[in-house]
């Protein structure tokens, strides 16, 4: 798609990196493609990519609409299964770890629970904490980075200090220490993973600030008379957002991992809700004889990890120009 | 470089001070009472109060804050509320366990993960890149505890050649390393594929910057401009990706030392947890930090010595 472009109007566009279409001038009308237009071919143009994002919608779809929560809410019943084929809190005593049949397509658990329907609703848990946590984390721990980074003096020191100290605390030891004084529940477990992952992203935004702001065209935009925050808005903060953001997708996956760590640890989402990382610290008592009870669970975190992983693979090609032409 | 690792060194007294103060009043925030914990909760009140006097809880916190700090000066530990150990001596027993199985997992995940990012990079977009991807996709979407068990479940039971659960002695070589082989493998896998991913990212943003085309067009060979020119500017994120890592394994071995019930520092976090005994907890998570903050300071020291601009 092209628009006609009035050449009066060309001094507002930003041709860094649009310079590159710009057509012949004999052409009767300049032809821009909007960047955001470009971005979004280049996006799915990627197959990877693609299928990440189909991945992640269906994760999302699943979460969504396991049950009809939003008919009940307006009928003012509970809500009753809609994706997932059993209640999965309904135990069938007689069929305890029964292995995967027709009637039960992924078996029944050590309480004879549905497993298929328990993974179905324990997305819900998996991927509201991966998301939550690593906003929470990301924005907190890269406005950090950014500006310890970018400024420099005491407030570099005492940012950095203050990462170096969260830091201090592996993810799972930080992601207990929250918890043991919180209390467990979903809120304090975004929380938490949220907590540890901040000052992640802290040091390499801050380690990537360093090298960038030492670039020329930094140097150039200062001596230009830029201020600190247009510059690291303008120039620092889109030379380092690749990498951030393909953290961004490794911790998604990672604040799954943490949740999947926490609850193999007995730590998580309380019992009876359904949570992946809960399932298979059931299933790993029985993993000779039942290996279907963590099977399938570590299957759906996997699906779930690697839906980010490509999604966030693409967005990274999207965002890096060097990398478009 | 002195200077710059003098004034590193400093500022890790400071953090290591914050550290310790934070674990003491995390600790004593964490629901429930120590002495109650100790004593079961069928214990007498006088029982309780007994111990609380003899652990010192009945002091004003600031004292007691004080009295936390210069017994860890001293090199003490305290003792386990559970078992009446030592607790310096419990750990003395354990920590070779935790410090061999982090650092072969690194040594694993660095000269696998590194060339790997490399060889993918060089040839992004081609078959070799894809497979490379997908495995490094595959070794970061299993949990670290998940993948100690698939592991185990081949190389200790479908084909036995090394032992499934244990940590071996550690003064017969054969043994410990037989058992560290497995656990050391699952955390370095898990390691390797983020490595890889990150090496990757960062190779192919500088092997398309304009150094790297003069550097080719001086005609010099792939493998100079790559590893002279183009690595070198890659590793501060890689060396950022790696002292990351480092710490987040110590974290991980909390749960392949469960899976392959090998002694260590994470079971003792655990047991110490499950079993409310705080001095233990205090003590570990103490050990944990420091850890962590010594691999920070060496992450920022080689820092600067890939980049030399970043020491100011």
């Amino acid at each position: 798609m092209s628009d006609n472009i009035d050449p009066g109007k060309i001094d507002k566009l930003d041709l860094g990196i649009d310079s590159q279409v710009l057509e012949p001038l004999d052409v009767p009308a300049i032809r821009i493609r909007s960047q955001r237009k470009r971005l979004w071919q280049t996006f799915i143009r990627n197959r990877p990519a693609i299928l990440g994002l189909f991945l992640m919608l269906i994760v999302l779809f699943t979460a969504i609409f396991a049950d009809d929560w939003f008919i009940a809410i307006f009928q003012g019943r509970d809500p009753q299964p809609l994706l997932a084929p059993y209640d999965p809190l309904l135990q069938d005593p007689t069929n305890r770890l029964a292995p995967p049949s027709r009637e039960h397509w992924m078996g029944l658990d050590s309480y004879g629970r549905d497993q298929m329907s328990r993974i179905i609703y324990g997305s819900r848990v998996s991927l509201l904490v991966g998301v939550a946590a690593v906003l929470i984390g990301g924005i907190s721990g890269a406005l950090m980075g950014l500006t310890g980074g970018y400024q420099g003096g005491k407030t570099e020191n005492f940012l950095m200090r203050a990462t170096d100290v969260l830091m201090a605390f592996p993810s799972l030891i930080m992601g207990l220490m929250v918890l043991a004084v919180l209390g467990g529940g979903l809120f304090n477990m975004i929380l938490a993973i949220g907590i540890v992952l901040a000052p992640t992203f802290a040091r390499v935004a801050h380690g990537s600030t360093l090298t960038v702001k030492e670039n020329e065209y930094v140097e150039a935009a200062r001596s230009i008379g830029s201020g600190n925050f247009r510059i690291a808005r303008v120039h620092v903060l889109p030379n380092i957002t690749s990498e951030l953001i393909v953290l961004a997708s490794i911790w998604i996956a990672t604040a799954i991992r943490v949740e999947a760590n926490l609850s193999f640890i007995g730590l998580g989402v309380s019992p009876p809700t359904p949570a992946w990382g809960s399932m298979i610290r059931d299933g790993t008592k029985y993993l000779f004889d039942a290996p279907w009870v963590s099977f399938f669970p570590g299957m759906a975190i996997l699906i779930t990890v690697l839906a980010f992983n490509l999604l966030g693979d693409g967005l990274r090609d999207v965002f890096d120009p060097k990398l478009q032409h | 470089m002195a200077r710059y690792l003098a004034s590193r060194l400093l500022l890790a007294i400071p953090t290591v001070l914050a550290v310790l103060t934070l674990v003491f009043f995390v600790v004593r925030v964490i629901p429930g009472d120590p002495a109650t914990a100790a004593l079961g909760d069928y214990a007498s009140q006088e029982a309780v109060e007994a111990l609380r006097e003899r652990m010192g809880l009945n002091e004003p916190i600031i004292v007691q804050y004080f009295n936390f700090l210069a017994d860890l000066l001293r090199g003490d530990l305290g003792t386990s509320m559970i078992t009446g150990k030592e607790i310096s001596e419990l750990v003395r027993q354990v920590l070779p366990y935790t410090l061999e199985l982090t650092f072969t997992s690194i040594i694993v995940g660095t000269l696998l993960g590194v060339p790997i990012g490399i060889f993918s990079a060089q040839r992004a977009n081609t078959t070799a890149d894809y497979i490379g991807r997908v495995l490094s996709l595959a070794g970061l979407s299993v949990p670290a505890f998940y993948l100690g068990i698939l592991i185990m479940l081949l190389f200790a039971v479908k084909i036995p050649i090394f032992p499934a659960v244990g940590g071996g002695d550690l003064t017969d070589w054969k043994s410990n390393l037989s058992h560290l082989a497995l656990p050391a493998l699952t955390l370095g896998l898990i390691m390797t594929a983020s490595v890889t991913r990150l090496t990757r990212s960062a190779m192919l943003n500088v092997l398309r910057d304009d150094y790297v085309r003069t550097a080719r067009a001086k005609g010099l060979s792939e493998r100079v401009v790559t590893l002279r020119h183009a690595l070198r500017a890659a590793l501060v994120p890689i060396v950022s990706i790696i002292g990351i890592w480092a710490a987040s394994l110590v974290a991980d071995s909390v749960l392949t030392e469960t899976v392959f019930a090998r002694p260590g520092l994470g079971k003792m976090l655990v047991g110490s947890i499950m079993q409310r005994d705080y001095t233990a907890l205090q003590s570990v998570m103490v050990i944990y930090a420091l850890f962590v903050v010594g691999i920070n300071l060496i992450t920022d020291v080689i820092y600067s010595i890939v980049d030399p601009r970043i020491t100011h």
